[in-house]
């Protein structure tokens, strides 16, 4: 059966749900082959043969942590020719990450082969992988294969759900040679993300996002406040970040972040075009808003007309209510 | 220092955006404009060149004739000159297609270093700067949300690149390819001083001869990928709109609990 090469992405040997996610969809072509590296690499092995990778290729090194994107280049690249020329490989798939882009890019450049990115769902064709794309702020639905070369396709978080499928996970060590270009970019500091308890916003199933409705950082603790009741992630519209009120890795939008959970609760936010380009593909979308022309209420399968101010801590109420 | 600035010319957002029958994108039907991720780069670019001893910007971008408008918008903010690589062979291609014939360009013109927006708002695939540090063997140091260039043609490059798990401070020596993100700082409007001076700083065109590119590398037959089908997403079903008389958040809480979230 053909392999299939999946990236793994994970901080210190935690696997991230995007990559689980990937394997169910590996499943769909072939046998999954996980490639992990960098610090905590082989302990990711547990997690990645319950979910039905039947081997995990490791390989650690400091390079992957001191040099920005080309060591992994390298390493999988190592990977994709240790499995061609086995002749088995059929598709590298690799997260939707803005670095796990950046990877199956430059793959996709050394090994001639083409690339697909931001895939929202793949199934086996008859000329290989086609993947279901989102385009022109969600108004379009493309179907889509690479014609070139061994498919490189990145996957959207939230595309498929996670699936146990226990396998074999055989730890094989890889080896890996570091190019010229793999010392190029120095990462000189590195200062992890601060832990705020909520499932990181691209990953999360659901997602309450304020606007330029919420009048104020210090309201956010209501958008909070809901988020917490839901186990949700934070979004928030560019004009409320642009005021200052929420962190710009929390925007939601064209230039921030794309999501595209089971349920996007919006409030205080009118649906600009660059905001609904980031969230159109929501499953499930409710908005709430005081002016009923807003045309986020274009999009939504539930609005509430309404100040945020009362009908968000209602909400929350009823929510924490309802779960006693 | 050579400062070259990719800038892409893409249908406006706000616009009713299609596929054309072929599956490329439809330029016929929406206004097109200069990227908007495209400003912040043409912006530090600037910013860069202020800070330099000698420094000159050139903006450079792949597309039709209507492409010149994105190369003015550039000029009128106040990059020097402009290069344009325009032919018929080069529609419908692709990532790898438009990335070969910049990354030519880019050699044909001279660079020090490379400057690029996070992604196109079209495609927004965010991966041409890694493929064009890929094709031409220099650093990537993309996704900065602060830049700064220290020493000049021989000097380096240092900046702050926002992830999804931590904050890396990145350095590389020139020349190199750097992408910002639109947190990097507001793109300029031009003035109208600047608007009359684009009209005449020049605008080099190019194609596929002038680069050494065989017309059988690039275009839609040749792309790596091939789109099959492009459908219009059904406009979702109306939803449920009430309004607020005071039981609003309960009656929400209704229908997320009809939905299975509670």
């Amino acid at each position: 059966m053909a392999e299939i090469l999946v990236y793994v992405d994970h901080v210190d040997g935690a696997v991230r749900k995007p990559t689980l996610e990937l394997l169910t969809l590996a499943r769909r072509l072939g046998e999954p082959v996980a490639v992990a590296l960098g610090n905590g690499a082989a302990g990711t092995a547990a997690t990645l043969a319950e979910h039905g990778a039947t081997r995990v290729l490791t390989a650690e090194a400091a390079e992957f942590a001191d040099y920005l994107v080309v060591p992994k280049v390298d390493a999988l690249q190592a990977a994709y020719e240790a499995l061609s020329a086995a002749g088995s490989l059929a598709a590298v798939l690799v997260p939707s990450s803005a670095e796990g882009k950046e990877i199956a890019a430059r793959l996709a450049v050394r090994i001639g082969s083409g690339i697909i990115t931001d895939a929202v769902d793949l199934e086996a064709g008859a000329e290989g992988p086609v993947a279901t794309q989102s385009a022109f702020a969600a108004s379009y639905t493309t179907k889509s294969r690479v014609s070139k070369g061994t498919p490189v396709i990145t996957v959207k978080p939230n595309s498929a759900p996670v699936e146990a499928a226990p396998a074999a996970g055989a730890v094989e060590t890889l080896a890996v040679s570091f190019g010229a270009l793999a010392t190029g970019t120095k990462v000189t500091a590195r200062t992890p993300r601060e832990s705020t308890g909520r499932p990181e916003l691209t990953e999360a199933a659901i997602v309450v996002s304020g606007g330029r409705g919420v009048n104020g950082a210090e309201n956010f603790a209501i958008i909070e406040a809901l988020a917490d009741s839901l186990g949700a992630a934070v979004g928030a519209s560019r004009a409320a970040v642009d005021a200052g009120w929420y962190p710009h890795s929390n925007q939601v939008g064209q230039t921030g972040k794309s999501v595209s959970p089971q349920l996007y609760i919006a409030s205080g936010i009118s649906g600009a075009i660059q905001h609904r380009a980031g969230m159109q593909t929501s499953k499930t979308i409710v908005a709430v808003n005081k002016d009923a022309e807003a045309p986020i209420f274009d999009l939504v399968d539930y609005g509430v007309v309404g100040d945020l101010f009362n009908v968000v801590p209602q909400l929350t109420q009823e929510i924490q209510a309802r779960k006693g | 220092m050579r400062i070259v600035v990719c800038v892409k010319y893409v249908p406006d957002a706000t616009g009713d955006r299609k596929f054309a029958d072929d599956l490329t994108v439809d330029r016929e039907d929406v206004d097109g404009l200069l990227s908007e991720l495209d400003e912040y780069a043409v912006e530090q670019a600037l910013q860069i060149a202020e800070e330099a001893d000698e420094a000159e910007v050139t903006v450079l971008t792949v597309g039709p004739e209507d492409a010149k408008d994105a190369l003015r918008k550039a000029l009128s903010m106040g990059a020097d000159k402009a290069v344009h690589v325009e032919d018929d062979d080069l529609h419908g291609s692709d990532v790898m297609g438009t990335s070969l014939v910049l990354a030519k360009a880019i050699e044909e013109t001279g660079y020090d270093i490379v400057i690029a927006g996070m992604a196109s708002t079209d495609g927004t695939m965010g991966v041409l700067p890694a493929i064009l540090a890929e094709r031409l063997g220099v650093p990537q140091v993309t996704l900065l949300s602060e830049v700064k260039v220290e020493g000049g043609p021989n000097g380096t490059v240092t900046g702050r690149r926002d992830g999804d798990t931590a904050s890396e401070q990145l350095q590389a020596s020139l020349p190199a390819v750097v992408s910002v993100t639109d947190q990097s700082g507001e793109a300029r409007y031009p003035s109208f001083k600047g608007i009359m001076a684009a009209k005449k700083k020049p605008v080099k065109s190019l194609d596929l001869d002038d680069l050494g590119i065989d017309a059988d590398e690039v275009g839609l037959e040749a792309a790596w990928t091939k789109v099959d089908s492009a459908d219009e997403r059904p406009a979702r079903t109306k939803g449920t709109i009430v309004t607020d008389e005071g039981e609003g958040g309960k009656r929400l809480a209704e229908f997320l609990a009809s939905q299975k979230f509670i």
